[in-house]
């Protein structure tokens, strides 16, 4: 049923069970908001979105007041409008007030408002807030000093995530979020995913940090520093430049990235392809040998952990495929460092991942050979972007250039790894042509692109019917896993990755971004599938010559020492 | 190994979120606090997050998450207490002890908590002691009283 609604003396139709703030949001008008999060049931808590309804003798909050039809709302009144700045305020009243060290300086919600309500002079000044720095994490940053206790990255943690590692904990003015126990990051269930990062207004949550190391070990004459970067950095670094959203720049970061100084540039993607052989022919064991069905990606280290905590019971169920950063790190370290005659110690290996999870996958101790670490740092897609900044290169005047070989040569079936759905469609690719012995017809996998939750299909592979199912958001995940421990046994192969839509979402990506965004991001990864010659992982050449030279086999004994991993149980606290 | 809250947990066969106080609370009775093995423990009896458990224990003054002393002493800080100077009192205590509010020294001996009023506005400001009222209190009789507590363990 449709009503009509009026608008500051404007005429709007609104449905009903909508929101006031869905209503001006269809129709191109907006409330500022802080506590919203779209998708999620309204809170109501922060009272940014208020406006005045025609009648009412209170204000109302636009995000969580239903529509009524003949309903007169004025969105910026003058009352609205102090209303709004008395909140922002008070915020500012007990902020610590140091933007200009602040990692989101002109990228924070909190200055925004403050900006666009007009507060150019402290009105309301109030005990400044004291809170130790939470660094137990080896990927997240909390600082509860700058919170102002919007509450989103509680929520995501929960109802996103399903991992409820933080909780508004206290009460009144001496409310803050913290863990439990006060324990710290480190010693909570938190899986590093960084969502929380994404969906924080100001600068209370950041990455930890591996800029420092990485600029020392570049000004270090006897290092050969190699960077790789994961598939989907090259359509979202773009935007932290100001260009739109989607944009594909690879050829201008390989450019920026040699400018830096790295010695040698190397594509995730060709891992990515790495891990399609060991991961596409691990489901063909297992469907042939009786092994553990349904097997689950290992891609993802935030899922990886998760697992380790909240489903024990499927670890065997994992495959046990190191993911594509620590795959290309093996490989840097031994083959790599083998051909070019270096010394592994001698080699510091960085990587760029969308993700601040890998920071924590990196540190993890079965990531080692013979003492060595793989990867010995991670950026996130802001480090990259800042790290560009500083060396004060403008990437408008780059000129494009290509990895290096023989490690940054992809096939298009790595690259669509950023995207939820891809590389369950990676490897069904590869698995076709290992059970078949011919390649698909068509290469797209049905029903599994897109950034829906859950998608799930049925794959006809030869003779066998392969069930699927492609999850994002670990609350999605923990579902479906406990819909297979009771009983269900038509699935054979899971993706799971932790931020919704996948990599190309992930938590160390440039924050700001809408669903929009990332949508052009994920249409730009499948687009240069679609432009590819080379669109599965076994055709690649450098990966063939890998396995003759080097490897052997899929499988075999130099794969298993250096591509495969186990799994520890973790208690929750 | 039976754990020791088994017996309360037992007493709620089908619980749900609802009944989280009512637990925690007996839990408090039986332990003294809530310890973090029995905080994880309701967690995993009520199927929800121990950093949740730990947001609504926080929230209320009740709870206390560290084991009490031999002398639990509350100091009242409700109204009356507040105008005839109960923060110096605190102020006073917290010195004399060397904890702060919510904490247990060192040897066990004293717990100290912050209460919103104990009802005996007229004895203000007040402070008890494992329930033994000490009214009027100031500086001065607050070293008298901690030292006759002190002098109590020596003897015995």
């Amino acid at each position: 049923m449709n009503f009509t609604i009026e608008v500051n003396n404007n005429k709007l139709s609104a449905n009903k069970g909508e929101t006031i703030l869905d209503a001006l949001q269809r129709n191109g008008m907006s409330v500022p908001t802080l506590c919203h999060m779209k998708g999620l049931f309204p809170t109501g808590s922060c009272r940014m979105c208020v406006v005045e309804v025609e009648g009412r003798r209170n204000l109302v909050t636009a995000c969580s007041e239903p529509v009524t039809d003949g309903m007169k709302i004025s969105t910026h009144s003058s009352r609205v409008i102090e209303s709004r700045k008395t909140i922002v305020e008070l915020l500012l009243s007990n902020h610590p007030d140091d933007c200009l060290y602040c990692e989101r300086n002109g990228n924070c919600e909190l200055q925004k408002l403050s900006e666009d309500l007009n507060i150019r002079e402290r009105r309301i000044s109030g005990q400044k807030n004291n809170y130790k720095l939470d660094v137990s994490s080896a990927s997240i940053v909390r600082d509860p000093a700058k919170c102002i206790l919007c509450g989103r990255c509680v929520r995501v943690c929960e109802e996103i995530e399903g991992v409820s590692a933080i909780e508004f904990v206290g009460r009144g003015s001496k409310t803050f979020i913290d863990t439990a126990f006060n324990h710290g990051l480190n010693l909570s269930s938190c899986v590093n995913c960084g969502q929380c990062i994404m969906v924080c207004p100001t600068g209370a949550l950041k990455e930890k940090s591996h800029l420092a190391e990485t600029k020392d070990n570049l000004n270090d004459p006897n290092k050969t520093v190699i960077i790789q970067y994961a598939p989907s950095i090259s359509v979202t670094l773009a935007e932290e430049f100001g260009f739109k959203p989607g944009q594909n720049i690879i050829g201008i970061m390989n450019a920026a990235l040699r400018r830096i100084g790295f010695d040698y540039v190397f594509d995730t993607s060709f891992s990515a392809d790495l891990t399609i052989m060991e991961e596409a022919s691990e489901l063909v064991h297992r469907v042939k040998s009786g092994g553990t069905l349904p097997m689950v990606t290992s891609c993802c280290p935030a899922w990886v952990k998760f697992a380790e905590e909240f489903h024990q019971d499927m670890l065997d169920n994992l495959s046990t495929c190191k993911s594509p950063q620590q795959m290309m790190g093996a490989i840097v370290k031994s083959y790599f460092a083998q051909t070019e005659g270096i010394d592994p110690e001698k080699i510091y290996s960085v990587s760029v991942m969308p993700c601040t999870a890998k920071k924590f996958e990196q540190q993890r101790e079965e990531m080692t050979q013979n003492g060595i670490s793989d990867v010995d740092a991670v950026l996130t897609t802001r480090e990259l972007a800042r790290l560009i900044r500083l060396h004060g290169i403008d990437i408008h005047k780059l000129e494009p250039e290509i990895a290096d070989s023989p490690l940054g040569t992809r096939s298009s079936a790595g690259k669509i790894f950023g995207a939820s759905g891809g590389v369950m469609e990676a490897a069904i690719r590869t698995a076709h042509y290992l059970i078949t012995g011919k390649e698909m017809v068509k290469f797209q996998v049905r029903g599994v692109r897109g950034l829906e939750g859950r998608k799930e299909a049925k794959v006809q592979i030869g003779e066998l019917e392969v069930g699927v199912a492609v999850v994002s958001g670990l609350q999605n995940a923990s579902l479906l896993m406990e819909e297979i421990k009771n009983g269900r046994n038509d699935i054979h192969f899971i993706e799971v990755m932790a931020c919704p839509g996948g990599c190309i979402n992930g938590g160390g990506q440039p924050i700001g971004a809408d669903e929009e965004a990332i949508r052009a991001r994920m249409t730009t990864l499948y687009d240069i599938d679609e432009k590819d010659a080379i669109k599965v992982s076994h055709k690649n050449p450098y990966i063939v010559e890998l396995y003759d030279k080097f490897l052997g086999k899929p499988l075999g004994h130099k794969s298993h020492e250096l591509l495969h991993t186990h799994y520890q149980k973790r208690e929750i606290k | 190994m039976r754990s020791e809250i088994q017996d309360i947990l037992d007493k709620y066969p089908s619980a749900g979120h609802d009944s989280l106080i009512p637990i925690l609370q007996q839990v408090q009775e039986h332990l003294g606090f809530l310890s973090e093995e029995s905080v994880v423990e309701v967690g995993k009896f009520l199927k929800m997050p121990t950093s949740k458990i730990f947001g609504v224990a926080t929230f209320y003054n009740q709870f206390r998450f560290t084991q009490p002393g031999k002398y639990h002493v509350q100091v009242c800080r409700g109204t009356a207490c507040h105008v005839l100077g109960s923060a110096t009192v605190l102020d006073e205590i917290e010195k004399n002890l060397k904890v702060k509010a919510g904490m247990t020294t060192k040897d066990k001996l004293f717990s100290l908590e912050v209460v919103a009023c104990i009802g005996a506005c007229g004895l203000a400001p007040v402070i008890s002691i494992n329930g033994e009222f000490h009214a009027k209190v100031n500086s001065e009789s607050i070293k008298t009283i901690f030292e006759a507590y002190r002098n109590r363990e020596v003897v015995s």
